[in-house]
């Protein structure tokens, strides 16, 4: 494709101190009690914004083809297909069936 | 750069046609092992949802027992070995085999680090107290006795179970990793790289990024159950 | 258009077959076509332990009463006939012969992407197929093929250590195998070849390479699970423990539903190259042939459930499994509408290939058909677990995946060894396994719809005739598939030189390479300029 964009160490630096503040905002935001699902869900965001910096500079996806997109988003998403029909059963187990109660 | 082609003819594979065409395929290859990658920690995290799933109340007891500390130490740790990975791929790309080579020894040593730590401070000490399923199982001791109250002793088994099984995966991947960065160090010391040649490095940190987003998954999963 | 001056009847006298001699040569060689041999050495090997392992407990099915083999021995028999057969036959089958030979040729290049990797692959192959022998000299296995926990993980007495490990280490050498084909398609095309001038042989590649890369690391999770769970003592899936056995099951199709589709989607390839050339006719609606590929791949990852119906899973999801399950049928069907379709008004040659492809379609349809049945909920909680159950996937698996193998075989036979074999006997074999298959599957439908349940090794005494018409067809498909190995082998010093293309069919490995090709398979690197299949109904046939 196109000449290939070399990321600069101080592009990498700012990422090192982005992901180091994110990491203690998670272990914040785990001492404190914001309810049943809710800290589950800010622990997996925070998670995934760090995934997303390493995945666009660390590992360049922000300069490369859009194949790279593809195959990086096609992980993701055979991921999420296999957790959300397995997860999908056991959330539904215990539901009743409005023909036999 | 028009006197590079003579240096390109060394390094190009007979079967492709350019330089270019090899490079493409050789990140294309490495994205395509990622994304099998992706797919075979995603079987153990799919394990984890749903155990977490059946067993809410283990996970709390389970994650309680876990040190943050020393968690966030290695995450530290591991982030920036991610780091000097990165700076050495930028060493590679701009022809600096010296400043590779250091960025390499870090990146050892760090990860070196994160698995000294995991065994010194985690693995070692859950192990003499007991803190490991199976025949031997059965917690006691200062730091892990209380984890013989727990009333779900079956799905707290199943919480260390997932916790061996995975950090040990991830930890297997990183010593891979160490093989191939100790033939990259030779590599750099022979002045092998520059801005025609780099997927090597290129690639292996791809490899070493995607450990390091494993763990940034592993370390609120099992440390910060809340 | 560079034009080849091949003299179509003298092979040349350096081709990859001959041009180096020593076994090392052959062990360690990177070129894909030698691959593609040692695959179908090592494959055929497998397909034959696995056949004589089926006709051994075909032949224990003749009685009702257990007298041939008692219940352990043909547990173990049915094991591993299914692991030989699927892990080490059916999954490498046309991707890693056919595919590795043909896909370099057909897109013009000199070889795959990684052509160590592809070696490697091999090598893989044969580590975890060593490990299935292991299995078999140390007393079997008699989980069945899908090593189902509770039973692989706590009660099984048998060596389910190994034969997991066995299938754990071949999966890796599928996954290797589609990674270094999605980088061949996509970055090795020679110029002019753009995605819809592309055979849809590679396209149906593509799709079932996305599907190794993407299915078998969690299947292979999923057995290594089973070993820890045997080996460390603890158990993954031990509700004792907080786990769950059906969730074994959960990972387990989650590979093992898409794997159908790796076994028969580049069967379909091999079907649109056959008959798009024995019918001299464009293929009728190349993009919905192409796009139903990919489809499959991905829609077939959305209905694994439907193995599930009656383990435990919430009748919720086995409501959205089955629905999902219907829509898997449409590219099928989209498929089998365009095939016939090429057929209809081509100028059709009744050669071996074509009728071994004229046994696919008929046997798949049926195949397909009946998987309806079980994918409906209700229907399912009936047959489960019967002989409809297995005569349904030996009609995909063997109708459809055997025979387009085979076809493919017959098809590029000439391309591979430069011989011809001997014609009659080929299309006599094709209608020999047509009978012989039907005789011995069609039986089992009936068998599964009275409630003969699978996997016994006895059986009620009113069942036992269509046993013996299921037996005595097996009896004929076995000859009929022996048979290829005779004139194949024959061929290999008596036959005729095929020249670069008798079939007078379209494609870079007919047209630009000789019989056998060249070490490095072009002498001058092509360029297209055409369409795929622009055949004219005036192609010469020269068998």
């Amino acid at each position: 494709m196109s000449e290939h964009h070399i990321v600069t160490p101080a592009t990498y630096l700012k990422v090192l101190i982005a992901l180091a503040v994110l990491m203690v905002l998670t272990i914040a935001a785990a001492e404190v009690h914001f309810g049943e699902p809710f800290n589950l869900m800010i622990a997996l965001a925070i998670a995934v914004t760090k995934a997303v910096l390493i995945v666009l500079f660390f590992m360049h996806v922000k300069y490369s083809s859009h194949l790279t997109w593809v195959f990086v988003g096609a992980g993701f998403f055979w991921f999420i297909i296999m957790v959300a029909l397995t997860t999908a059963d056991y959330l539904s187990r215990g539901w009743h069936s409005p023909f036999t109660g | 750069m028009s006197s590079t082609s003579h240096a390109e003819h060394a390094y190009v594979a007979h079967h492709f046609h350019s330089a270019e065409q090899q490079k493409e395929a050789g990140t294309l290859g490495m994205w395509l092992f990622l994304a099998q990658e992706v797919m075979f920690f995603g079987g153990l995290f799919c394990v984890y949802a749903v155990y977490r799933l059946l067993n809410p109340d283990a996970w709390l007891a389970g994650s309680a027992s876990l040190s943050v500390f020393v968690g966030g130490v290695n995450t530290t740790v591991l982030l920036c070995s991610s780091f000097t990975m990165a700076l050495g791929v930028y060493f590679a790309q701009t022809g600096d085999n010296r400043r590779l080579f250091q960025a390499l020894v870090a990146t050892l040593a760090l990860g070196l680090l994160f698995i000294a730590i995991k065994l010194q401070f985690e693995y070692l000490p859950k192990y003499r107290e007991g803190v490991f399923p199976g025949a031997n199982w059965g917690p006691y001791g200062h730091h892990y006795g209380h984890l013989a109250d727990v009333a779900n002793q079956g799905g707290l088994q199943m919480y260390f179970v997932l916790y061996y099984i995975m950090t040990g995966m991830h930890a297997l991947h990183m010593i891979i990793g160490f093989g191939i960065m100790v033939v990259l160090m030779v590599l750099a010391r022979k002045n092998t790289f520059g801005p025609q040649r780099y997927m090597a490095v290129e690639n292996f940190g791809l490899y070493w990024h995607f450990v390091d987003i494993v763990w940034v998954f592993l370390f609120p999963m099992f440390y910060l159950v809340r | 258009m560079a034009t080849v001056v091949t003299d179509p009847n003298a092979a040349p006298a350096v081709h990859y077959l001959n041009w180096r001699k020593t076994v090392a040569s052959w062990l360690f060689s990177l070129d894909h076509k030698r691959i593609a041999i040692l695959y179908l050495i090592s494959i055929s090997v497998f397909f034959f332990v696995g056949g004589l392992l089926a006709a051994a407990f075909r032949l224990e099915l003749l009685t009702p009463e257990g007298d041939l083999m008692q219940a352990d021995t043909y547990n173990r028999y049915f094991t591993l006939h299914g692991v030989v057969m699927i892990f080490f036959f059916l999954i490498p089958s046309i991707p890693a012969v056919l595919g590795n030979f043909l896909i370099p040729l057909m897109i013009g290049a000199k070889d795959v992407a990684f052509p160590k990797l592809n070696l490697a692959s091999w090598y893989v192959y044969m580590i975890g197929g060593t490990l299935g022998v292991l299995v078999l000299v140390t007393g079997g296995v008699d989980t069945g093929w899908t090593f189902y926990s509770p039973l692989s993980t706590t009660y099984a007495n048998t060596n389910v250590f190994l034969a997991a490990m066995a299938a754990f280490v071949t999966g890796f050498s599928s996954i290797l195998t589609g990674l270094n084909f999605l980088v061949t398609i996509h970055t090795m095309r020679a110029p002019g070849l753009t995605w819809f001038r592309l055979p849809l042989f590679i396209w149906a590649h593509y799709a079932t390479s996305i599907i190794q890369v993407l299915a078998t690391p969690v299947v292979a999770i999923a057995i290594f699970l089973i070993a820890i769970e045997r080996v460390w003592g603890v158990g993954v899936f031990d509700p004792a423990l907080g786990g769950d056995p059906i969730l074994f099951q959960h990972l387990f199709w989650f590979y093992s539903h898409p794997a159908v589709y790796i076994m028969i989607l580049p069967g379909m390839g091999v079907i649109s190259e056959v008959i798009a050339c024995n019918a001299r006719n464009r293929i009728f609606g190349y993009p919905f042939i192409a796009f139903s590929s990919v489809a499959i791949a991905i829609v077939g990852f959305l209905v694994w459930g439907h193995h599930m119906f009656v383990s435990g899973q919430a009748m919720y999801s086995s409501l959205v499994f089955s629905v999902l399950t219907m829509l898997v049928a449409v590219p099928s069907a989209i498929k089998i509408f365009n095939w016939v379709g090429t057929l209809y008004r081509g100028n059709i040659v009744w050669t071996a290939p074509m009728l071994y492809a004229m046994g696919f379609l008929g046997l798949f349809a049926i195949g397909g058909g009946t998987g309806l049945f079980l994918g409906v909920t209700g229907t399912d909680i009936h047959l489960h677990d019967t002989y409809f159950v297995v005569a349904h996937f030996h009609y995909v698996m063997v109708g459809g995946a055997v025979m387009a193998y085979l076809a493919g075989l017959h098809f590029w036979w000439p391309k591979i060894t430069g011989r011809l074999y001997n014609h009659l006997l080929g299309k006599l074999s094709a209608i020999i396994v047509f009978i012989g298959f039907n005789a011995t599957f069609f039986p089992q439908f009936l068998l599964g719809m009275q409630g003969m349940p699978r996997r016994y090794h006895s059986y009620r005494e009113e069942w036992q005739l269509l046993n013996i018409f299921s037996t005595s067809g097996a009896m004929i498909l076995g000859i009929g598939f022996l048979l290829p190995v005779l004139y194949f082998t024959w061929s290999l010093v008596f036959g005729r030189r095929a020249g670069a293309n008798p079939w007078g069919a379209k494609g870079l490995e007919w047209e630009k390479a000789s019989s056998p090709p060249s070490p490095h398979n072009f002498d001058h690197d092509p360029v297209v300029t055409e369409e795929a299949y622009a055949y004219t109904g005036r192609e010469q046939l020269s068998v």
